[in-house]
């Protein structure tokens, strides 16, 4: 049994069904858009079994009960991006989740606070 | 009814800063390599309409009716705190990797060019569309062995920039160098978001 217990496949199981059958079919995801970087946000720590929801979302909610990253969740999962995007559509319909879009980084809205502790970062790797 | 527990995060939600930045150039040019020098690298798949031009070399017998594939790519992650995070982001060099170039590049802080001055012009399109998007971006000269040295302002010149942009030279597998190429873009970016507004 591995330690990892919550994770109903783990990568020795290999891909089981085909990407868009996660979906049923679907390739566009509902409501908004969202970033790459938007940050994903768990709401609950518990949900029922069943009412719709497959093993690859709970993969997903489970890593965002920590704020995630769209494209960490999509790395951890190992599902493609579009994949992952129409799950966290579905969990945000329900409200399992919350996708919180990236500090404005475009233009005018810099934050030139947050760059300088960027260049502080880098400096000090 | 059953019910699905998760373990907790045990950390408490607050902004979480994500900041993208884009790593373009030719194919072949040292974007992976960079990456790979300064931040972790994470695998990331993601789908890629076949176009003719693919459909030509990959195998498609069988799945006439398939018009995506599944394209791996790479993105490298720096976690400067724990609450501050940069993505860099290599955008596919070749042609059919295009469709990308929107996605990656919506909100970006800016953008990294890397050229090699053996084949220079594979970085135009790459300087065209950044300049189009108004995505600050500063040019880096990756340095491969036993390549004719150019100076800078010949570089410049060649790739019609303007004066104020950075351009410096690298070496793409060197952590100190990638990391000194970040720090002149993030320097590039806070004193663009200096200047006065001219439009």
């Amino acid at each position: 049994m591995p330690a990892n217990d919550e994770r109903w496949l783990d990568a020795a199981a290999g891909p089981v069904v085909r990407p868009y059958a996660v979906t049923q079919g679907r390739t566009r995801h509902s409501g908004e858009a969202f970033d790459l970087v938007a940050t994903v946000t768990a709401t609950t720590t518990r949900v029922a079994i069943g009412g719709g929801l497959g093993p690859e979302h709970m993969s997903v909610l489970q890593l965002s009960q920590v704020p995630s990253t769209v494209v960490d969740i999509a790395s951890d999962v190992d599902l493609p991006l579009g994949v992952v995007r129409i799950l966290l559509g579905d969990l945000r319909e329900l409200g399992l989740v919350t996708i919180q879009a990236p500090v404005p980084m475009r233009a005018q809205q810099v934050d030139k606070d947050t760059l300088r502790e960027v260049l502080h970062g880098l400096r000090g790797l | 009814m059953a019910y699905g527990g998760f373990e907790a995060g045990g950390m408490a939600p607050r902004r979480h800063r994500a900041i993208k930045i884009l790593l373009a150039g030719g194919f072949g040019v040292g974007k992976t390599t960079l990456v790979g020098a300064v931040s972790e690298i994470r695998p990331l798949r993601t789908e890629e309409p076949l176009t003719e031009s693919s459909a030509a070399v990959d195998s498609t017998v069988g799945v006439e009716r398939k018009t995506t594939t599944t394209v791996a790519m790479d993105f490298g992650r720096i976690t400067l705190r724990d609450d501050l995070v940069l993505y860099l982001f290599g955008t596919p060099g070749q042609e059919r990797f295009w469709f990308m170039w929107d996605e990656l590049s919506l909100g970006a802080l800016g953008a990294v060019v890397l050229a090699d001055t053996r084949r220079l012009a594979d970085c135009f399109p790459a300087i065209d569309y950044f300049e189009r998007r108004e995505i600050p971006f500063i040019v880096a000269l990756n340095v491969f062995e036993g390549a004719r040295r150019y100076s800078l302002s010949d570089v410049r010149v060649a790739l019609d920039l303007d004066p104020r942009l950075p351009i410096i030279m690298c070496d793409a597998r060197s952590r100190e160098s990638a990391k000194e190429v970040l720090i002149t873009l993030i320097e590039h970016v806070l004193s663009v978001a200096d200047e006065p507004v001219s439009r």
